[in-house]
């Protein structure tokens, strides 16, 4: 695993009977997008969890290259280590970022949180890092203390991919974070989360069903039918020159716009 | 040809339209081409018949299905039929350039971030990157204005210009270029001439597709005739 | 109401064992809540039932009671209590914190300091920290189990930002020993700083949430704030009317309807010490009768 960050191996869960991934495997590096396509029923949003250790898998390995500490099978991870890892070194931007905030307290402190968390004791330097990281996620910093509730779809996104990156994770799990925004909303977000990928090396596995927001982030993407991994290439390869039926059928049904 | 800078051997190349009842349709049996340093071929031969598939072939956003593409990265051969995605992404970034005839705008960016990101890509500094990405597309002729603008909003010919000045702002020592010129008036296709001949001399290798008669026999080593790289077997 | 037919302190001994090995676990892990099969007591949820089992199972026929509510000796439930444990132990009662072996509290430390051999025996509502922010039972006992207390902080952080300080004035969780976080009960902050390092072992009771935890003597008890907001008490510009005491909790009391008004100690034992023992306030000689009795 010789610079990898993160390496999927064998990756199963089912529910009962029913099969949600099956033998799943990759690779991604450090800086990377990775997009993992497929529509509704695949087994993406499973996959996801399974590998964030937020559902527990039937088989499989997530080798993960910590900081400090090697090469770790994050599913073999204790609860404690795995909650340290998911606050500091990983992300999780939800699709629905109701999900992803606490609604009832400030944007401030929703950004601060996870510093709080890690033992960071000083009032001003938390607030002043959740006024430069609201600036980022180009949210006015006089709402810093409004709670996000009273923000529309596309500000609590962003306050929520902000909340994720205060502590400076290398790798970040996106599901569907464009879903259910304006068009002209999205083309925001999208346009951030670039920007933030290149500004901060970060790796990234985004989950979408929608083609276009993968051929605009990512680097390589990941084709999944009823669970299974049915191709796995450079994007645009993919989108261009799809070889499986089942990606020739999604590439075919992209509207032109 | 000694040490050539890509060298296909046999390549073969098919598309299988598997939501058309698997109906194949053949492009390539057996395409060999190999072009050397400061060489620049141009592939000759009616539309749609494969010469932006040759170079998709290449470039990697078509998939070879037989044959091999032999790439000399500084001093390794790599064949590209083999490379990995993530190598690939590795090769676009330091050795292949590619203007292709359509630019994808993504929304929001300004023109001269477009044309900085391949530098940004390599480590150069944001502030050196911007700057000579301006200066190339001043050279284009881009008004100073629409440098800071996005280029969705760019004519034809301002958004294939910075098209250009993207695939040329790095010293590739492979660039494929398909169509640069379509949408140009005579000053600037002069000014895609000096280009080409620039890298020409800094020792690229240059594989194009060129419909302008005065612009291809300005910067043709070589002529193949695309046919002819179908009929090969 | 007799002895005959209850058992010593009401609780059946086995009861009183179940209830005992609850208080060991929880000096054993000092600020953790240790769950424990509350009963029904002859009083309803919410005047006391935790800190009374707790009372009933720790109590012998030696140990001398003092009840409080608020501070106060003499308030209805102080008096009810200490009527109860009167009636099922026939133990000795006293309103002098120096001479109790046990102390039953609500909302109030007794200002009186404390020394080894001493329980105090608070009561409490709510027993869970961090309920404010998480309604599930499941996913607060993971977090003391995982130490995840960002969120307490996060309170903290709230306040100052919408109040410039911190708004809590009662029930400040602190952290206990380094580890568990922990509610003091509804106790004024300022109460807190007695809570470290007590000589005293001080039991917690919540009996409608069945928890029980203490805080063994000379246990590290730490008020949470911030390094650049740090914790600090109530202050008062007056002294105590009475006994003229400017270190202690001073209740606001409204003597007649013309706007008067006096402040004095909450706690009514430590005034009437101090004036036994001549201090006197600027009102002393004046102050009406109700409140210069004790």
């Amino acid at each position: 695993m010789s610079e990898t960050l993160l390496q999927v191996e064998g990756l199963t869960k089912r529910y009962g009977r029913t099969v949600a991934c099956y033998d799943v495997a990759f690779e991604l590096w450090p800086g990377e997008v990775l997009a993992v396509v497929g529509e509704s029923g695949s087994g993406k949003t499973t996959l996801l969890n399974a590998v964030s250790g937020h559902v527990v898998a039937d088989a499989g390995r997530v080798l993960y290259r910590t900081r400090h500490e090697g090469v770790v099978d994050v599913l073999q991870l204790s609860e404690p280590a795995r909650r340290l890892l998911m606050r500091t070194d990983w992300g999780l931007v939800h699709q629905n970022p109701r999900d992803g905030l606490r609604l009832a307290v400030s944007a401030g402190a929703n950004i601060g949180e996870r510093l709080m968390a890690v033992g960071d004791r000083h009032y001003g330097r938390i607030r002043g890092a959740a006024e430069d990281w609201l600036g980022r996620v180009e949210i006015d910093t006089d709402r810093i203390d409004d709670r996000p509730r009273t923000f529309s779809g596309g500000m609590q996104q962003r306050l929520q991919i902000a909340r994720n990156l205060v502590t400076g994770p290398r790798l970040v799990f996106m599901d569907e974070p464009t879903g259910g925004l304006d068009v002209s909303v999205q083309a925001r977000l999208l346009d951030l989360l670039r920007q933030l990928v290149t500004e901060l090396s970060l790796s990234v596995v985004i989950v979408t069903h929608d083609l276009a927001v993968a051929r605009l982030l990512s680097h390589r993407m990941m084709v999944m039918q009823r669970g299974r991994v049915v191709e796995l290439g450079l994007t645009d390869q993919i989108l261009d020159d799809p070889q499986h039926p089942y990606s020739q059928l999604l590439v075919a049904s992209i509207l032109q716009s | 040809m000694h040490n050539p800078v890509i060298n296909l051997e046999d390549v073969r190349k098919s598309f299988t339209l598997h939501l058309q009842d698997g109906v194949v349709i053949p492009v390539f049996e057996a395409a060999s081409l190999a072009v050397g340093r400061g060489e620049c071929v141009v592939l000759t031969g009616a539309s749609g018949v494969g010469k932006s598939t040759l170079l998709k072939l290449i470039y990697g956003s078509y998939k070879p299905l037989g044959g091999r593409l032999l790439l000399r990265q500084e001093d390794e051969e790599i064949d590209l039929a083999h490379a990995t995605p993530h190598q690939m992404l590795e090769i676009r970034r330091r050795t292949i350039g590619y203007v292709s005839q359509f630019l994808r705008c993504v929304p929001r960016v300004p023109a001269v971030d477009v044309v900085a990101e391949p530098l940004l890509a390599l480590g150069v500094a944001r502030v050196a990157a911007r700057e000579r990405a301006a200066a190339l597309l001043r050279r284009l002729r881009i008004p100073e204005r629409l440098l800071a603008l996005p280029p969705a909003t760019f004519s034809g010919g301002e958004q294939q210009r910075v098209n250009i000045a993207r695939g040329f702002i790095h010293g590739y020592p492979l660039l494929l270029l398909d169509e640069p010129t379509a949408s140009l008036d005579t000053a600037n296709r002069g000014t895609v001439v000096a280009l080409i001949s620039e890298a020409k001399a800094a020792g690229a290798a240059i594989l194009g597709v060129f419909h302008d008669p005065d612009v291809r026999d300005a910067v043709a080593d070589r002529l193949v005739d695309i046919e002819a790289l179908r009929a090969a077997a | 109401m007799s002895l005959e037919g209850y058992n010593f302190a009401y609780l059946d001994e086995q009861t009183k064992r179940m209830i005992r090995r609850a208080i060991l676990k929880a000096v054993a892990v000092p600020g953790y809540q240790v769950p424990f099969a509350s009963r029904d007591m002859p009083l309803p949820y919410g005047w006391g039932t935790g800190g009374i089992q707790v009372t009933a199972a720790c109590i012998g026929p030696d140990d001398v009671l003092k009840v409080i509510d608020q501070g106060a000796d003499d308030t209805t439930n102080a008096i009810s209590i200490r009527h109860f444990f009167q009636e099922t132990t026939r133990v000795a009662v006293t309103e002098a914190t120096a001479e109790a072996t046990i102390i039953q509290t609500r909302h109030r430390t007794p200002e009186t300091p404390l020394r080894e051999g001493q329980i105090v025996v608070y009561q409490v509502p709510i027993p869970e920290p961090l309920r404010w922010l998480e309604p599930r039972e499941s996913e607060t006992r993971k977090m003391h189990a995982l130490a995840d207390y960002g969120v307490m902080h996060v309170k903290l952080y709230e306040d100052i930002a919408r109040l410039g300080q911190v708004a809590t004035s009662y029930n400040y969780p602190v952290l206990v020993n380094g580890r568990y976080v922990m509610a003091p009960s509804p106790i004024p902050k300022f109460d807190n700083p007695k809570l470290d390092r007590n000589p005293a072992l001080q039991l917690f009771g919540a009996g409608r949430e069945k928890r029980i935890y203490a805080i063994p003597p000379y246990t590290a008890v730490r008020s949470l704030d911030f390094e650049d907001h740090p914790f600090e008490i109530q202050q008062w510009d007056e002294v105590c009317g009475l006994c003229g005491a400017a270190d202690s909790y001073l209740d606001e009391v409204v003597t007649d309807d013309r706007g008067g008004r006096l402040f004095c100690c909450s706690d009514t034992d430590y005034c009437a010490r101090r004036r036994a023992a001549g201090h006197l306030g600027p009102h002393g000689r004046d102050a009406p009768e109700a409140l210069r009795s004790s």
